[in-house]
């Protein structure tokens, strides 16, 4: 029988959206759990995914059109079936009815929870697991994306403030037990230990969550369609390393990383140079009028891009609590939407890990990323004479459908001067 | 033998027609009632004044109780005992006052007779906290333990071991005193009635037990519920009884009276079939399509409350006015009874739980 | 302490109880001249005499019956049935008439009244002799329900429910009667009714079981105990009142329960034990409560077919393991 797909409400206010992308066309196959298009919404781009198996019959409305909540966006079914009858009630399948919006209202929790389980901390599998129902994922996910785990055993990694999601269950149908728990925090050291016994892992197949899918889709376009170019600068941290101090000593609560001043002199170089804060929509190369820059976590199923919205316009202090707040939010899967959504503009930091420098791919639809890497100590040449220095090698990598080379080294030295003089960004 | 038509199957006698195609003759016989004069019995014309209120009282007060269910003033049910309060008269005047006396659920009269008042009946009809039981209890639930009148009870036969086993306290303790358990013709057919006989007469128990025959197990005339007479169910037993006149006051006073005599000194137990007739319905909702209306008519002739009136007059004790005097006392009893149990509070919420166990602080599961 | 049958204990706690007070009689089938059908009473029909140790004809409805009304008008009776299989007869009178009577004449009646006897199986007797009935009458408001395990425990509580001025249950077994155990020798020993003990003290588990259940569950926790599964048993002794805080605790310690009960399982006593733990204790649990009772099956009478019908220690093994996951 034919399905049909209709605006699901995406966030409390939308009343519709707009089609930014089809991921399939007509006659596609597709399975439940596929993202066959992408929505922008009031808030954000959003993914919408089918909910049955089929083939795609018909697509209803095109790319950057508008469709109501509930409206009639495309219809599933078995190829060759009679669908004629739904496509002459299409007129009136748009209005958005009240019946409808509950309909999507539970498609959307639906893929809400599709999106909390696909966290299921597949990395953690520990090899003890062996009642891992399904081995894909955590043992402790039940069919319905719960967390099955015992009333006890709940409370108490409540209380040691462990995250259940990256507990292996070993009671029944995976559920985390009180032993699970207790074992949970000895076993994560005890495991590095018993490496020296050459145990083998276990060889799995694991089953790739959303997450990991949404990441593999956009990047893999990312780095295949947009035309990458790379470009590495070496920056003096000599005086950001004592204008940091002097903020940090000045004021107890405060506390600002390297990653913060980083990004506020980003913010300050893209108000200078508006081409580097753009995105490529084929006929048009889209200028934003706001900075926001996203931040690249990392968290243990993948990446996330939390935005600091109007970085340019924000304060030390303010990018710094707001990046940390973003921060823990993205590791705790907390993120909403929208609060991942619009950046014109990525940083990603490696320089905790001690990566001296490497490339990043671009994050869509932004036209450049920063690759920031660690702070080094070297012996530079000042006045003729070797002394120690510190520097950090950060790597600007442009679309070079929108960002030439030469603009983007006047955008790295912009970046570089600023962060050598950080004073100037108050100006 | 041959094979009948499948109409002609009976089991329970038939209800209605000729007894001699098979039905049933309806209602009691009754006994000739006691010839015996009032001084003789042993009853002073104060008692008989007093007797005479009392059962008028008993009349009126159900007769307004009536009147306020269906006004809708209390829900549940209502089981009238109008007709048949000679019984509880006669009886409750003939034995001792701490003798034990305990009944079914058709209890109005039995309690006002032991010494409920107008309003702690009505009050307790009404379900207030103002009432003999608190509230708690209801039409079928009057008693008043401190005179001796253990209640009513609503299980049909289910109070005649209890009666059995308030004699056997008082065989116990040597106090003297004996019990007197009263039930409807319907309960002798309870294995509960059996049992309670035979235990009773095999101890020797100072027990009467009395079934006020009014002809009808809610709708089922007593030739269609219970084969024999019922007085013979005390032949199994080995048990002493007689049919007593139930219409007629002095005919129960002086049968407990009797009775109540030898069961004290002999300690053995008593089976009495007193003979009566309930002009309601089993309860409020019986549409009495068991019965006619003649018949009604018939008993209502030997109207207890009317006979004793006639005797009154009769014999001069009371003049018209003076009878009427007491008809306007209880009649004014009565409607402030009404008056009282409508003002009168229902029982506190926490009330609920009062009463279930004689501790200050019992144990509820929740 | 003294070592006492079951049967001496009983017989004790009514000796001492009768001596005590006057208005205590015992009647029933079979408890004056006979002696007992279980030798509960033994001994006490020439102690007291026939006013006071009676004998009652196969009546349970008419005796239970007497026994409320003597009970209403003073008396301390105790019935003795010969097993509560044949109380079922005398259901009215307890279920309509003692547990009510006070209640609905708004406390004019009160029902000091001990109905005592064996309950549950005792052995192949067939359907009709195995019925454990405690969970139905703990049901019924107003009624106290006792079912001890152990000859000290029915000692002290058969003296308290005699001196309970409310209706009491107090069931016993037949298979018990003549188990030995050490009782108080304490003069005038009485265990207030409510209060559950905790039999063996352990830390993995805590099963909960009654009469002669208890035994089934002490059985299974020694078997365990090699397998290195300390075992915490709670006897609550008393259905109801329950003493629910007890069994709650030993949870709080072990995170995990098992009810053990001679009843069928539908709205029994370990139905109720796992409904309150869940509510009480629900943030305790680290496995659902597991039960062993009877299955929803009549009693057979063949060994093989009884063996497999009564619940044992193999059962509650199995459940212990279930709830431990070492299965």
């Amino acid at each position: 029988m034919a399905i049909k797909i209709e605006m699901p409400k995406l966030s409390d206010t939308m009343e519709e959206g707009v089609i930014a992308a089809w991921n399939v066309q007509e006659g596609d196959k597709v399975s439940a759990g596929d993202i066959i298009a992408e929505v922008e919404t009031d808030k954000a781009t959003m993914e919408v995914e089918a909910f049955d198996e089929g083939t795609v019959l018909k697509i209803l409305v095109d790319e950057g059109d508008a469709v109501p909540l509930g409206g009639l966006m495309a219809v599933l079914g078995e190829e060759g079936e009679d669908i004629s009858e739904i496509l002459e009630n299409a007129g009136s399948s748009g209005s958005g009815k009240s019946e409808k919006k509950s309909e999507a209202k539970e498609s959307v929790s639906e893929e809400k929870e599709e999106a909390s389980t696909s966290g299921g901390g597949a990395t953690l599998t520990s090899p003890k697991s062996e009642s891992s129902t399904s081995g894909d994922t955590a043992a402790s996910t039940g069919k319905h994306g719960r967390i099955l785990a015992s009333p006890l055993a709940r409370k108490m990694a409540e209380d040691k403030g462990i995250d259940l999601s990256r507990v292996n269950g070993s009671g029944p149908n995976g559920r985390i037990v009180k032993v699970d728990i207790e074992e949970y925090k000895e076993t994560a050291p005890a495991a590095a230990a018993s490496a020296q016994t050459f145990q083998s892992l276990e060889s799995k197949e694991i089953k790739v969550s959303q997450m990991r899918k949404t990441i593999a889709r956009r990047l893999s376009e990312s780095k295949f369609t947009n035309p990458h170019f790379y470009e590495t600068i070496d920056i003096d941290m000599k005086a950001a390393i004592a204008a940091r101090k002097q903020m940090n000593d000045a004021n107890e609560d405060v506390k600002i990383s390297f990653n913060d001043i980083v990004v506020k002199a980003c913010s300050v170089a893209l108000t200078r140079h508006p081409y580097v804060n753009s995105s490529w929509h084929d006929d048009v190369i889209k200028q934003h009028g706001d900075v926001h820059v996203a931040v690249a976590v990392a968290i243990e199923e993948g990446l996330m891009t939390p935005v600091i919205r109007h970085s340019d316009k924000k304060g030390l202090a303010q990018i710094s609590s707001e990046t940390r707040e973003l921060a823990g939010l993205a590791r705790d899967r907390k993120l909403q939407p929208e609060q991942m959504e619009g950046s014109t503009f990525t940083i990603s930091n490696l320089g905790m890990f001690g990566i001296e420098e490497f490339t990043a791919i671009i994050n869509p639809p932004n036209a450049c990323i920063l690759a920031v890497g660690a702070i080094r100590d070297v012996p530079v040449v000042e006045n003729g004479e070797v002394v120690p220095g510190k520097r950090m090698k950060v790597t600007l990598s442009s679309d070079h459908r929108i960002v030439d080379g030469a603009k983007a080294a006047e955008f790295l030295n912009t970046v570089k001067n600023l962060l050598e003089n950080p004073l100037s960004m108050l100006l | 033998m041959a094979k009948k038509k499948k109409d002609d199957i009976n089991f329970a006698p038939r209800g209605i027609g000729d007894e001699k195609d098979g039905a049933v003759q309806k209602g009691v016989d009754l006994p000739n009632p006691t010839k015996k004069k009032h001084k003789s019995l042993g009853l002073s014309e104060d008692d008989l004044k007093a007797m005479y209120e009392q059962m008028y009282l008993q009349r009126r007060f159900e007769e307004r109780a009536m009147q306020q269910y269906q006004k809708g003033k209390f829900g549940g049910f209502l089981h009238l005992y109008i007709g048949q309060e000679a019984i509880s008269t006669g009886t409750v005047f003939a034995l001792n006052d701490d003798d034990d006396i305990i009944t079914a659920y058709r209890d109005h009269g039995w309690g006002l007779c032991r010494g409920i008042t107008a309003n702690e009946g009505m009050a307790e009809l009404f379900g207030k906290k103002t009432g003999c039981s608190k509230g708690k209890g209801g039409s079928m639930h009057f008693a008043k333990t401190e005179n001796h009148f253990w209640g009513g009870y609503g299980i049909v036969g289910g109070h005649i071991p209890i009666g059995g086993g308030l004699a056997f306290a008082n065989k116990y303790n040597q106090n003297g005193r004996i019990s007197a358990t009263f039930f409807g013709d319907g309960a002798v057919d309870q294995g509960a009635l059996h049992e309670t006989f035979n235990i009773a007469n095999l101890w020797k128990l100072p027990a009467i037990f009395a079934v006020e025959n009014n002809g009808y197990s809610m709708g089922t005339a007593a030739r269609r519920h219970t084969v024999t007479e019922i007085v013979d169910r005390a032949k199994a037993y080995g048990m002493k009884s007689k049919v007593v006149n139930g219409m007629d006051v002095f005919s129960v006073y002086e049968a407990m009276k009797e009775v109540s005599k030898e069961v004290r000194e002999s300690s053995e137990p008593y089976f009495l079939e007193i003979r009566t007739y309930r002009y309601r319905g089993h309860s409020m909702s019986d549409p009495q399509k068991y019965r006619t209306k003649e018949e009604l008519e018939t008993y209502q002739k030997n109207d207890p409350i009317e006979r004793l009136k006639s005797y009154l007059l009769d014999e001069k004790i009371l003049k018209e006015d003076e009878i009427q005097e007491i008809e306007e006392k209880v009649e004014q009893e009565v409607l402030d009874a009404v008056e009282f149990a409508d003002n009168s509070d229902f029982p506190d919420e926490e009330a609920l739980y009062d009463d279930m166990f004689t501790e200050d602080e019992p144990y509820f599961h929740n | 302490m003294a070592e006492l049958q079951f049967r001496e204990a009983i017989r004790e706690a009514i000796d001492e109880e009768m001596a005590r007070e006057e208005k205590v009689f015992i009647m029933g089938e079979e408890v004056a001249e006979y002696n007992g059908a279980y030798k509960a009473t033994e001994g006490l029909l020439d102690k007291y005499g026939y006013k006071r140790v009676i004998d009652t004809p196969i009546s349970e409805l008419g005796f239970a019956g007497i026994g409320v009304g003597a009970a209403m008008n003073g008396l301390r009776p105790i019935v003795e049935f010969m097993t509560f299989n044949f109380a079922v007869l005398a259901a009215d009178q307890i279920i309509n008439h003692a547990s009510k009577a006070g209640y609905m004449t708004g406390g004019q009646i009160s029902m000091p009244i001990v109905f005592r006897g064996p309950n549950a199986s005792a052995g192949q007797l067939g359907a009709t002799h195995s019925v454990a009935y405690d969970s139905m009458y703990a049901h019924f408001p107003g009624l106290k329900v006792i079912y001890t395990s152990e000859p000290d425990d029915a000692k002290g509580l058969l003296k308290s429910a005699i001196r309970d001025d409310n209706p009491v249950l107090f069931m016993e077994s037949e298979q018990m009667y003549g188990m030995k155990g050490e009782v108080s020798e304490e003069e005038d020993y009485i265990i207030p009714i409510g209060k559950g003990k905790i039999k063996r003290e352990g830390s993995d588990v805590t099963v909960v079981a009654h009469g002669k259940m208890y035994h089934v569950a002490k059985q299974a926790a020694a078997q365990l105990e090699k397998d290195g599964v300390d075992v915490e048993i709670i006897d609550p002794r008393t259905v109801k009142p329950l003493d629910l805080p007890l069994i709650v605790e030993s949870i709080k310690k072990t995170n995990r329960c098992v009810v053990v009960d001679e009843a069928h399982p539908f709205a029994g006593f370990a139905a109720e034990i796992g409904f309150l733990i869940q509510r009480e204790a629900f943030d305790y649990l680290d496995a659902p409560v597991q039960r062993v009772t009877l299955p929803d099956v009549n009693a057979p009478f063949a060994k093989n077919l009884f063996d497999a019908w009564l619940p044992d220690a193999k059962q509650v093994i199995d459940a212990v393991n279930q709830v431990t996951y070492r299965n």
